[in-house]
């Protein structure tokens, strides 16, 4: 450690020393109440800073809606969360006691952090039982699953999962061809099967329907509270479905948050305006 | 029961075991027909039938890591080369002092480069159960350093593939060297016997014959197997969005690193049984062109399906048998031609023209 940054360090009045924050260990700790935390996060690919300077802080059992003009670091900061990035500088943490910088996917995959990509990607030349199987929680070491079977409860909640996301009576269909709208919702589908503490969906309704969307909507509601959900998304008329009246909706801007709030507060937001109306 | 279970639904496998299981108590009946029978079956058609099965089990071995597992491999010759070698260093101690040069305790090449005593990697290879173990052991051991590394640095794709051919061919360059101490280029040959049993003898040339075919009926139910778990379908959930399988919390190094040591074995095994019956094993084994020409066999004959590995295999093996005594100068262009067209008209192979009714 070179003496400037020790000097900067002990002058830092934002956070405590180094050496007296605490290591991170395997079990969940939500008793603040606060599942993710996200504290001066900034990246930068070749120069481009794509997240500055990031707060963001997610409680237990929450829905929260992301907006944000393209490029606003939307991606980044899910890729940060599970492990696909590492961030330059700042501090990611799940409930107090564990960090997510020190992990790679598997392991925050497993510590109860699930992600739904843009682009629904499920794995295409299985069926749709098989999808939900993998996604399945349990133990992911090589040998468990060679001697994996399934027993009847998880062939209950199979079923529950098939059911809940409209595809019960195609199970043994190849993923490959379904609608898109129908792999999204599979998608959904593992992500539940997975049954994260917390759900990252990254624009969920991309080339669906009025009507699949109001499902949609329906469905993710009815997640929060058991799971904290966090929903990525572009189409305003969504997010004002999800976020009712009194849901705490985040505007990203230039890899930073603009404003935080209410819908009603955020639309009206001077600086909100600007940046998605370029006055 | 197990098996039933394992083959229930793999009616291209239920087929190839019975046809092997057949062929295990035919062939040796064949070939014990007087020699003017129309039925009787040569002695040397028996050796190359079976050295076709170790190719075959050696397809097996490459359409479980490309088939399955995404991963296009280039350079499985070399651990079926390995094999090979560890088979054939036993074969060498074997003959006693009955080379050229009579030396009971060292080979001829080494007596030929004046080397005066045994090297520390040829302990041990005059015991049989120590070379059978080395078979296993040595490719394995390879493909799991090889993988760590590999795998943990996410190297995939077609750099994957261009560094699966650095090994074989940096493995060739090696054992070309005289002071490797596996005898130069000429390799290992000259074999007398084995396990006590003569290798020129009709008896041990079907006998190796039946090793081969079981051989292949165990690879082959192994490799199923481990495909029709959980773990398989991982495998596959792997091979089509890596990264998704990834977020779902699997650790896709550790899948690849054990399916791809554990298809290094098998292809080690395959070596060790094609060496007998072909006599010699030199470093032109690890030539990068074999270890394309595995791949090619496997996609003629259907990737993903195990038994198109066998289908393949036997096909393109007796093309190229017919055709370099028939027709030498056409074979490379048939094997081009027949490459090429597989690709453009069958992208699932001769065994997806089977398989096309049953599809969903």
């Amino acid at each position: 450690m070179s003496l400037q940054s020790t000097v900067a360090e002990v002058l830092d009045r934002e956070h405590v020393f180094s050496f007296m924050t605490p290591q991170s260990t395997a079990k969940l700790n939500v008793d603040k109440n606060v599942l993710l935390y996200l504290e001066g996060i900034s990246v930068s690919f070749d120069g481009f800073k794509a997240i500055n300077d990031l707060n963001l802080y997610i409680n237990d059992g929450e829905l929260r809606c992301i907006i944000g003009p393209n490029g606003a670091g939307k991606t980044t900061m899910m890729d940060i969360i599970t492990g696909k990035t590492r961030p330059d500088t700042g501090a990611a943490w799940f409930g107090q006691t564990i960090n997510l910088l020190d992990m790679d996917e598997p392991a925050i995959a497993q510590a109860g952090i699930g992600r739904k990509f843009q682009k629904p990607t499920v794995f295409e030349f299985l069926t749709v039982f098989e999808n939900l199987e993998l996604a399945m929680a349990g133990d992911r070491a090589v040998l468990k699953i060679l001697g994996a079977r399934i027993n009847g409860e998880q062939r209950d909640r199979l079923d529950e999962v098939l059911e809940l996301i409209g595809l019960k009576e195609l199970p043994h269909m190849r993923a490959g061809s379904l609608s898109h709208g129908q792999k999204q919702w599979l998608e959904i589908g593992m992500l539940l099967m997975q049954q994260p503490r917390l759900l990252l969906v990254d624009e969920p309704v991309a080339g669906m329907t009025h009507q699949e969307m109001d499902r949609t909507a329906e469905l993710l509601t009815s997640l929060a509270g058991k799971h904290s959900v966090v929903v990525v998304e572009h189409d305003m008329d969504f997010v004002r479905s999800l976020a009712g009246k009194d849901r705490t909706v985040t505007v990203l801007h230039q890899g930073s948050v603009l404003a935080e709030g209410r819908m009603e507060q955020v639309q009206n937001n001077r600086k909100v305006v600007e940046v998605y109306l370029g006055e | 029961m197990f098996l039933w279970r394992i083959m229930k639904d793999d009616r291209g496998g239920q087929i190839l075991l019975a046809l092997l299981a057949a062929s295990i108590v035919l062939v040796p009946i064949l070939n014990g027909l007087p020699s003017d029978s129309a039925l009787h079956l040569p002695t040397y058609t028996v050796t190359l039938i079976g050295k076709y099965l170790t190719l075959a089990l050696l397809a097996v071995a490459v359409d479980l890591v490309w088939g399955y597992l995404g991963i296009l491999t280039l350079g499985h010759g070399a651990f079926f080369a390995l094999g090979g070698y560890a088979m054939g260093m036993y074969l060498m101690r074997q003959i006693g002092d009955r080379g050229v040069y009579g030396n009971p305790e060292l080979p001829d090449f080494m007596v030929f480069l004046n080397w005066q005593e045994l090297p520390w990697f040829w302990q041990g290879f005059d015991q049989f159960w120590f070379a059978a173990i080395m078979v296993m052991l040595v490719p394995g051991a390879l493909a799991f350093v090889f993988g760590a590394l590999a795998f943990r640095s996410r190297v995939s794709g077609v750099y994957l593939s261009i560094i699966t051919q650095a090994l074989t061919f940096a493995l060739m360059l090696a054992f070309y060297r005289n002071e490797m101490g596996f005898g130069g280029n000429n390799g290992l040959t000259d074999f007398k016997d084995l396990l006590g049993f003569s290798l020129q003898s009709n008896s041990t040339r079907i006998g190796l014959f039946i090793a081969s075919a079981l051989a292949l009926a165990f690879g082959y139910l192994l490799c199923r197997y481990l495909m029709q778990s959980r773990l398989g379908r991982v495998c596959v959930a792997v091979r089509d969005a890596e990264s998704r399988a990834r977020f779902m919390g699997y650790r896709v190094e550790n899948v690849k690193l054990w399916i791809f040591t554990i298809s290094a074995m098998i292809a080690g095994v395959a070596g060790a049984l094609y060496v007998p019956q072909v006599g010699i094993i030199n470093p032109n084994e690890f030539s990068p062109l074999n270890s394309i020409e595995v791949v090619v066999w496997v996609a003629v004959g259907g990737r993903a399906t195990l038994y198109g590995a066998v289908v393949g295999a036997l096909v393109i093996n007796y093309a190229k048998s017919y055709f370099t005594a028939e027709l030498p100068d056409v074979w490379l262009f048939a094997l081009g031609g027949l490459f090429v067209l597989v690709t453009l008209l069958l992208p699932r192979g001769i065994t997806g023209l089977l398989r096309s009714k049953e599809a969903v």
